[in-house]
Formats: structure tokens, C-alpha cells, sequence
């Protein structure tokens, strides 16, 4: 039960409720425990409510991270056996 | 799908997997827990534990919040629904766990029980305002995730006096389990816990924050790596494992930045207090009786909780004797140890709290480690 996926904030209704789009579905969710929610922001659902903001930055981060490993493995593979990375 | 994708992409996957394989030291064990289930389930599905070499393996920890729960809790849920009458609302996810006398409140709800699958707390809230003449009990369970939204309806049952609504309130605490699973009597029976470090959990820490871990890294020596719930959020939190094991340092890292910070949601936390105050003692399926590690409702909402409204008792139901879901939550056994593993005990027809859900350690396994181990 704890499967849940980043959703997009589409419309913010009345009463800290709001709709979000999760993989082409639109759903009301309660933005009630996260401050100043507004459309277009990505946020972490769970049974219904918004726990958590992504911050798009830090994604961007972590990301980037990722990338870094690959270019040092790659540069690794070169320098050690000669061999083209896959 | 954004924020999803580009955290599955297999190239990359294998990318760190090259890392990991290079800076894992050949003649050196590393053993980490994923305490969520959630973890549990990518680790599985996605075949992340293939990809690892072989001195790096992962312990499924206690993090399914279905899997936990113990059998007795169950039946005092079916109590209230069959007994007292009451419409119960619950998560989807505990329908199907067995009970005693052979029940499951799917069962129960065979024999006439009005037991209602609920998406959120607030369906749960506003079913008994559309029913004013019938009691609502709301079966509130899981970690720090689904507490949040528990205390918003309660105080929403309060503001609105809304007499005809409670909660039986299992919430239960990250924390205590972790350090339960390190320090506790039967880890001296078992032996040492042979885990290096832990992947903190995503959802749990957005709220609580990664600030709670910082004990455990201190205390314990362990470190700890919170981790998002797509397959190269793990990878890499693994990696980071293995250079801090490597290195000889514990502590806290966040691979989760987007989403978790070190103070967590507060916003959440306060109403959490607000509402709950820690209980001395809370059964857990597969740790036994944990002190400190869950939750009940304050003196001040007292009306709204169903254990005081009903006067309900709590009596403890042993699993299965030859169930070694102790053992494998603390990384002692596997789930392939276990007598009953595939035979007595299946996911249809679970034994103890591995099998329960999908995202417990040995219905994982079931699933999708079997046909692996065979393929091989
Ligand atoms: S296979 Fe079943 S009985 Fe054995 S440890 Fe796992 S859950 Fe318990």
C-alpha cells in the first residue's frame, strides 16, 4: 500500500482540496498538509493526500549524479581495458 | 511519465551496477535492509538484486504496514463489524489478511458484514456523515504515511461533533521498528544482526523528516541511506551504502532530496501530535511486542476513539511455531529457510507476515525470486 507515484497539480479547489493528474487520471486529492500548493507543481500522493512537494531542482540533482557515475564508468572502461563502454 | 521515467532507465541502471560491482570489496560481505516495503516490491520487480554482485545482498526489512499488523487487531476490526454492528472502512490492502476462527473481513463481510474498502481517511469521514444513524468505525493503519491524515479526520470529527464516527487506530512508528530490529531480546538469541546499513525508507521521511535516522547512525554505527522508490533510487542509495561501508562512516545520507528534507513535513507532524501520543507497548506481526513504537488517540479525542467507545480488549494471536519471520526480518534466515515457505504457507494462504502483501519479504520472493533462483 505504500505504491504511490509523483502526481502534477492541475486545479487547486476550494477548502485546501485540490485535482491531480496521475498518469492521464484526474484525481481529488486534500492538499491539506502541504503550504501553498499551486498548479503545475509535481507532489507525493498517499491515500489521498498530498504529503510531500518534488522539488524539481533537486531531481534535476539527483539526475545529474547519475550521469556523473556514467561518465566516470565509461572514462574508467576506456582508460583500464582500452574497450568501448556499453 | 515525469519524475518516473528517467528514474527506470535500464542503461543507467546497469551504469551503477558497474559501480557498485568495482567498489564493492570482493572479499567483504555487505548485507543492507530496505525497511519499506515499498523498496521491497522494486527490489523484486525490477530484478535489482540481480544486479548486484554477489557480496552485496539485500534483507527485506519490516516495512509493510499490512504485514505487520498483528492477527489480533484483525479481530478486533471483525468484532466491531460483526458483533457491535458497526459499518467498518478500511484500506484495501487488509481485506484478504487472515484471522482467527478462519475469518478475514473478507469473510466477514460474507457473513453480513458491512465493511467498506476506503481510498482515504476523508471517505471514511464522510461516509458517516451520510449516514447519521449508523456508527463508522475507521480501521486506521500504517506508518507515518497514513497517521497524517487519521489526525485530520479526527479533528475534523471534533470540529464538526460528529458523534457517530471513531477510529480504531493502529499507527505504528519507522523508528522504534529499526531499532527493534538491531536491539532487542530475540536479536541476542539470534545472534548478531548481520546488517551494515539501511535504505530509509521514501514516504515514511518525507514526513518525519531524515532527521530521526541521525540516532540510529550514531548509536547503532549503522549507516543509512533514504532512499526514493524507483529502481535507480535504490541502486544508487546502495552504492552510497556500500562507499560509506567502505569508508568506515555512518551516517545519514539523502538520495531523496527532491522529496524529503532533514526536518520533514511539520505541517503534518504537529497535527500528528496534536492527536496521538505514544502508546507504552504495540504487538507487530514478525518483531513481537515492540515498547514505544506506536501510536494511540489523546484523552482529548477519547469519544472518537473506538478502542474506549467499544471497550475493546486486545488478545494476542501467535503466528504459525515454524514461521521465521523473526529471524528473516532481522536478516538472520531467508525466506527459502522457512519450512512452510511455498508449501504450507503461500500468499493465498498466508502463515505468518512475509506472506501477507506483495510487499513482504517472503511473498516477494514468492513471486518473483522463485522463478529466478530456478532459471539460474
Ligand atoms: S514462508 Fe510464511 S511461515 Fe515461513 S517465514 Fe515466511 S511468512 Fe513465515
Amino acid at each position: 500500500m505504500c505504491l504511490a507515484i509523483p502526481a502534477r497539480v492541475v486545479e487547486v479547489l476550494a477548502e485546501d482540496q485540490g485535482i491531480v493528474d496521475l498518469g492521464g487520471i484526474r484525481k481529488q486529492i486534500s492538499l491539506e498538509l502541504i503550504d501553498g500548493a499551486a498548479v503545475g507543481d509535481y507532489v507525493i500522493v498517499h491515500v489521498g493526500y498530498a504529503l510531500s512537494r518534488l522539488d524539481p531542482a533537486e531531481a534535476e540533482r539527483t539526475l545529474a549524479l547519475f550521469a556523473a557515475a556514467e561518465a566516470a564508468m565509461n572514462e574508467g572502461a576506456a582508460d583500464g581495458a582500452g574497450g568501448t563502454a556499453a | 511519465m515525469k519524475f518516473v521515467d528517467e528514474f527506470r532507465d535500464g542503461r543507467l541502471a546497469q551504469t551503477i551496477a558497474r559501480a557498485i560491482a568495482a567498489e564493492a570489496t570482493p572479499d567483504r560481505r555487505y548485507a543492507f535492509m530496505e525497511f519499506c516495503g515499498g523498496h521491497t516490491h522494486a527490489i523484486s520487480r525490477y530484478g535489482v538484486a540481480d544486479l548486484l554482485p554477489p557480496q552485496v545482498r539485500m534483507i527485506h526489512g519490516p516495512g509493510c504496514p499490512v504485514c505487520v499488523l498483528p492477527i489480533g487487531r484483525i479481530d478486533q476490526a471483525i468484532h466491531l463489524a460483526l458483533q457491535r454492528g458497526v459499518i467498518l472502512c478500511t484500506y484495501g490492502d487488509t481485506l484478504r489478511v487472515p484471522a482467527s476462527d478462519g475469518l478475514s473481513l473478507l469473510k466477514a463481510k460474507a457473513r453480513g458484514a458491512d465493511i467498506r474498502m476506503v481510498y482515504s481517511a476523508a471517505d471514511a469521514l464522510a461516509l458517516a456523515q451520510a449516514e447519521p444513524q449508523r456508527e463508522v468505525v475507521f480501521f486506521a493503519i500504517g506508518f507515518e504515511t497514513t497517521t497524517p491524515p487519521t489526525a485530520l479526520v479526527l479533528q475534523q470529527a471534533r470540529r464538526l461533533d460528529l458523534r457517530n464516527f471513531s477510529v480504531l487506530c493502529c499507527h505504528v512508528l519507522t523508528p522504534s521498528a529499526i531499532g527493534n530490529i538491531l536491539e532487542s531480546p530475540e536479536v541476542r538469541e539470534l545472534g548478531t544482526v548481520p546488517i551494515d546499513g539501511f535504505v530509509g525508507p521514501a514516504h515514511v521521511s518525507t514526513v518525519i523528516g531524515s532527521r530521526p535516522y541521525e540516532h540510529f547512525a550514531e548509536e547503532y554505527r549503522k549507516p543509512v541511506v533514504i532512499a526514493g522508490f524507483e529502481p535507480l533510487d535504490v541502486m544508487q542509495a546502495i552504492l552510497m551504502l556500500v562507499r560509506q561501508v567502505n569508508d568506515g562512516r555512518c551516517e545519514v545520507e539523502n538520495e531523496f532530496s527532491r522529496a524529503v528534507c532533514r526536518d520533514g513535513n511539520l505541517k503534518a507532524q504537529q497535527r500528528v501530535s496534536e492527536v496521538f501520543e505514544l502508546r507504552k507497548s504495540f504487538e507487530w506481526r514478525g518483531l513481537g511486542v515492540v515498547p514505544y513504537s506506536a501510536l494511540r488517540i489523546r484523552e482529548a479525542y477519547a469519544e472518537w476513539d473506538a478502542e474506549r467507545r467499544y471497550v475493546l480488549d486486545y488478545r494476542g494471536v501467535p503466528d504459525h511455531k515454524a514461521c521465521e519471520c523473526g529471524a528473516i526480518l532481522r536478516g538472520v534466515k531467508k525466506p527459502t529457510d522457512c519450512k512452510l515457505f511455498a508449501t504450507v504457507c503461500t500468499p493465498e494462504n498466508p502463515m505468518g507476515s512475509c506472506m501477507v502483501s506483495s510487499e513482504g519479504g517472503c511473498a516477494a520472493h514468492y513471486t518473483y525470486g522463485r522463478h529466478r533462483e530456478r532459471a539460474a
